[in-house]
């Protein structure tokens, strides 16, 4: 079957790619378009590896079809550090809020959402908000602290 | 030096910029040039004989480059999978060990075993492929159920297994322990199931490989925990590829906890087959495949007494376990419930007499082998519930009857009836420390607090002591252990000053790129921006035997420390010759050589220089450079000990355990980046948690069908699950090694389980729930809540 054309945004940039239709939007990205942030590590929507945005909304890129970004504004992990790195990427880095790093950008993309649309949330909020995104190695303390203190610092630089 | 970024700094770890910017290198990132990829077809069935295998339609499927059934590995004459530790059963007799093959050939043995392997232009169109395979199976029925491995009738795994016996061993003497028995004041028994885990690193197992046909070299990436002694069992027993032809590669590693540390048949089709297909090939486990053939952990079934004296004073332990092997004997399985699980009985106790009988099982599922703590966890299991248990018999207070029986300070070094020695430890201030930060005073008011709400709060205590720093090779040789247990190090300098710390060790989570960094920095001085730490390739580090068992700081550091130890002295040397002193007058301090008493100093950046540009140097005594190995051969295990204290509140009428508070205060020795061993602690107490509330692989009992083979069905520890843990450190150093330190990475789980059923026991106690078995899920618990009622009843 013929590809079929895709023009989409990604990280801000006009994108255009070619799919099969039953691709997922993860495969296209960690494969012609070679941005590997985005990590499988179930292709069932269960752990959150492969979180992305999708028009600002957090998504499983495993289970979108790639044909879905038509006309789309897609986020990845790779566009969340300008010249400088996310507050949110600070804060996990002084803290030491990853291990492994596979979980690690699903991780940091849900988080951002979450202050996006929460910026004072409750340890109960972050936690039940990041428990779609699993984590074998930290215990997810370090995460938690970690989100919560960036939600604090951003609060109060505004 | 003790500085901002030296030994106990919270240093801000190196490698984690990559990780957090989604720049890190996993093997299924990898781009390789006209990448073939592979789909393994795998049983469906738990045991069958395979009849035929008729792959000429799957051959003509769209995409197909290549498929290879066992046959093929037959006629090539490959080896199959090794167990590499031998144990000795009861009668001297070496293990039962029956061969594995890399891909089934006439029999299949669990659900997941390797049927073929399809290698096609894409990944859909090898799995697509697979289907069109005709496997025609002739079902047999299947052994799932541990308990009855042993019965007569079971179905057989092994012919060359009698009975699905694998050994039949035991430690101790076993008539001394039943005299100490016969004069107990009290006997507290147990039946425990320790239940069977998976370990589920977010990244799955992943292998690439390609071969060059100009040189005959293979490269193989793969998520290894331990990549030469990967490359040395597929060179030395299963491809016959010599070492220096076969170039193993484990990049960054998206977590381990023990499932990537052996050799698996995947990886090693993966490689065999890339000079068959002539292009490189790529292959990456899908989550339920990760599920049905990563070797699982634990999965014990265990009798144990407890002999006490009038005034609670331990006289004697008696174990009786079956542990289950799974279909095959994987890498190291045969030690985990032997020298792992059986050594680590005495605990933190002076118990003066321990007998032990294990035997291992074969049976129709998945391999069973190292798992976080390996044996640890499941002795620690043991021991602590049946202390727990006994103070509740006695009416005892479970940390008076705990603190009454520890071995004091001052016995240490403390040779235990198990053959262990343990170096040194103080735990009654641990426990204090403990009984401090967890407000154990307060918890009966907070008990009623609860009570007050129609809820039932439970305490429960874990005082564990754990074996690690694996470990010194002629200990592990006497034991039947195949290979050596040192790490290698070496500390390479360039001209300009900066330096790479070459390690054995391998990193996936733990942070060495920072931890080795801070060692080098604090020891030589050298800035840790101008210090990398390389691991993880065969061709560019020299052999090491990798991480796992808590070794990488205690053996891999220590490795470390004696390299940088060679370049002091080197650079003595040199800064001697520099400064026209005598060598005996130098002396080396934060970064840079002096002659005492004087001002002459020579930096360690000016002696390498001249060691690499030997203009002004003494080339008659010393070569030109600065490049030095070392190898750490420890002379004794290290033994980190602590206690852990949860604190659960249980709602009668739903079952659910809730996690209200979690303490851990542990002995790590000397901490090298505390931020760092924190993780550790948190990552390990909520795989522990996890088996005790969550986890459980469940088998069809009588197809042996895997229940649990997504993350739909194994209940994985989420973020809502637990409260934030309150960490606290006692510090005695090891005595043997050259940075005191003890190994950090899997105290967590070996104490968790324990805490968290001791807790849930505590709660049940007072409505006559007598015992629960792990996980503690909402209908385990509800359902012996409903039995206890109804036996109340009666």
């Amino acid at each position: 079957m013929a590809k079929l054309h895709v023009s989409t945004t990604i990280n801000g940039e006009p994108q255009e790619f070619l799919c099969d239709a039953e691709q997922s939007m993860l495969d296209v990205l960690r494969g012609p378009l070679g941005l590997t942030g985005a990590k499988e590590g179930c292709g069932t929507g269960d752990c959150g590896a492969c979180t992305i945005t999708l028009n600002g909304r957090i998504v499983c890129s495993c289970l979108m079809l790639a044909a879905e970004a038509e006309g789309q504004e897609i986020g990845t992990i790779e566009g969340m550090a300008g010249e400088e790195l996310h507050p949110l990427q600070q804060k996990f880095l002084e803290s030491a809020a990853l291990q492994c790093g596979i979980c690690t950008p699903g991780v940091l993309m849900a988080a951002k959402a979450l202050l996006e649309k929460n910026p004072d949330p409750t340890e109960h909020e972050v936690r039940f908000w990041l428990a779609g995104n699993l984590c074998r190695c930290t215990g997810y303390d370090k995460i938690i602290r970690a989100v919560m203190d960036t939600a604090a610092d951003m609060r109060a630089a505004r | 030096m003790t500085s901002a970024t030296g030994i106990g700094a919270r240093v801000v770890r190196t490698e984690d910029k990559r990780f957090l910017t989604g720049t890190g290198r996993y093997v299924d990132d990898l781009p390789l040039a006209r990448a073939t990829y592979a789909y393994f077809l795998r049983s469906p069935h738990a045991h069958a004989k395979i009849k035929s295998i008729d792959i000429s339609a799957a051959e003509k499927s769209p995409g197909v480059v290549n498929i290879f059934t066992g046959k093929d590995l037959v006629d090539a004459k490959v080896g199959g999978l090794i167990c590499g530790w031998v144990v000795k059963d009861k009668n001297g007799e070496p293990h039962k060990s029956p061969p594995h093959p890399v891909m089934a050939v006439d029999t299949v043995r669990y659900v997941g075993d390797t049927v073929a392997m399809v290698v096609a232009n894409s990944y859909d169109e090898a799995k697509d492929a697979a289907e069109a395979i005709r496997v025609d199976y002739e079902v047999l029925p299947a052994i799932v159920d541990l308990a009855k491995a042993f019965d007569k009738g079971a179905p057989q795994v092994h012919a060359e297994a009698p009975g699905n016996l694998i050994y039949d061993w035991e430690i101790g003497v076993k008539a001394d322990v039943d005299a100490a028995f016969a004069k107990a004041a009290h006997v507290t028994k147990m039946d425990i199931v320790n239940n069977r885990l998976i370990p589920n690193a977010m990244e799955p197992r992943a292998a690439a490989a390609e071969y060059d046909k100009g040189t005959g070299n293979y490269t193989l990436w793969s998520t290894s925990q331990n990549p030469h002694v990967l490359r040395l069992i597929l060179s030395a027993f299963v491809l016959g590829i010599p070492e220096h032809k076969l170039r193993v590669i484990a990049p960054d590693v998206g977590g381990g906890f023990g499932s990537k540390i052996f050799c698996y048949a995947d990886e090693t089709m993966v490689c065999w087959a890339a000079s068959r297909v002539g292009r490189p090939i790529k292959w990456t486990a899908e989550r339920t495949e990760s599920f049905q053939t990563d070797c699982h952990g634990r999965d014990h079934v265990t009798h144990a007494e407890l002999a006490l004296d009038k005034d609670g004073k331990f006289l004697a332990l008696k174990v009786e376990t079956i542990a289950n092997m799974g279909a095959y004997l994987s890498t190291f399985s045969t030690a985990v419930p032997t020298y792992l699980y059986a050594t680590l009985l005495a605990g933190q106790y002076t118990t003066p007499l321990i007998y032990a009988n294990v035997k291992a099982a074969v049976t129709h599922t998945a391999p069973v082998d190292a798992y976080r703590g390996a044996g640890r966890p499941e002795a620690t299991f043991v021991i602590e519930t049946i202390v727990s248990k006994a103070a509740a018999e006695l009416k005892m207070d479970p940390a008076e009857l705990r603190r009454k029986n520890f071995i004091p300070a001052e016995a240490f070094p403390y040779q235990t009836p198990v053959a262990l020695q343990y170096d040194s430890g103080n735990y009654p201030p641990i426990i204090d420390e403990a009984m401090r930060i967890a407000d154990y005073a307060g918890f009966e008011a907070r008990r009623a607090e609860a009570k007050s709400r129609g809820k039932l709060r439970g305490i429960g205590f874990s005082s564990y002591i754990e074996a690690c720093g694996l470990a010194p090779s002629q200990v592990i040789g006497q034991l039947g252990g195949g290979v050596g247990q040192w790490e290698s190090a070496q500390i390479k300098f360039n001209p300009t000053g900066n330096v790479q710390v070459i390690t054995g060790s391998h990193s996936h989570g733990q942070g060495h790129e920072t931890t080795f960094a801070q060692l080098v920095h604090d020891r030589l001085g050298v800035p840790m921006d101008q210090i990398e730490v390389v691991h993880g390739d065969t061709s560019t580090t020299t052999f090491g035997m990798g991480t796992y068992g808590s070794r990488s700081l205690a053996v891999g550091g220590s490795a470390i420390m004696k390299a940088t130890d060679k370049i002091i002295a080197k650079g003595k040397k040199i800064a001697a010759h520099l400064m026209e002193a005598d060598v005996a007058d130098v002396v080396f301090e934060n970064g840079t050589f002096k002659v005492a008493g004087t001002d002459k100093a020579v930096p360690l950046a000016q002696a390498v220089f001249a060691a690499y540009v030997p203009h002004n140097y003494p080339l008659a005594e010393i070569e030109p450079g600065m490049d030095e190995n070392a190898f750490y051969d420890p002379a004794n295990f290290v033994y980190p000990a602590g206690t852990q204290i949860c604190e659960v509140e249980i709602d009668p009428e739903t079952g659910i355990v809730e996690v209200i508070a979690h303490t851990a205060v542990d002995d790590f020795g000397n901490i090298i980046n505390p931020m760092i061993v924190e993780g550790q602690v948190h990552g390990g107490i909520v795989q522990g948690v996890g088996q005790a509330l969550f986890e459980g692989a469940v088998y069809d009992k009588n197809t042996g069908q895997l229940l649990s083979g997504s993350f739909m069905d194994y209940t994985m520890p989420r973020a809502d699950n637990f409260p934030s843990f309150k960490l606290g450190y006692k510090v005695t150093p090891c005595p043997h090694n050259p940075l005191g330190v003890k190994g950090c990475g899997e105290a967590g789980a070996i104490a968790a389980p324990a805490a968290v059923m001791n807790a849930v026991h505590n709660a049940l106690a007072p409505i006559g729930v007598k015992h629960v078995e792990m996980p503690a899920t909402p209908l385990n618990v509800w359902q012996s809540i409903q039995g206890a009622q109804r036996a109340a009843a009666e």
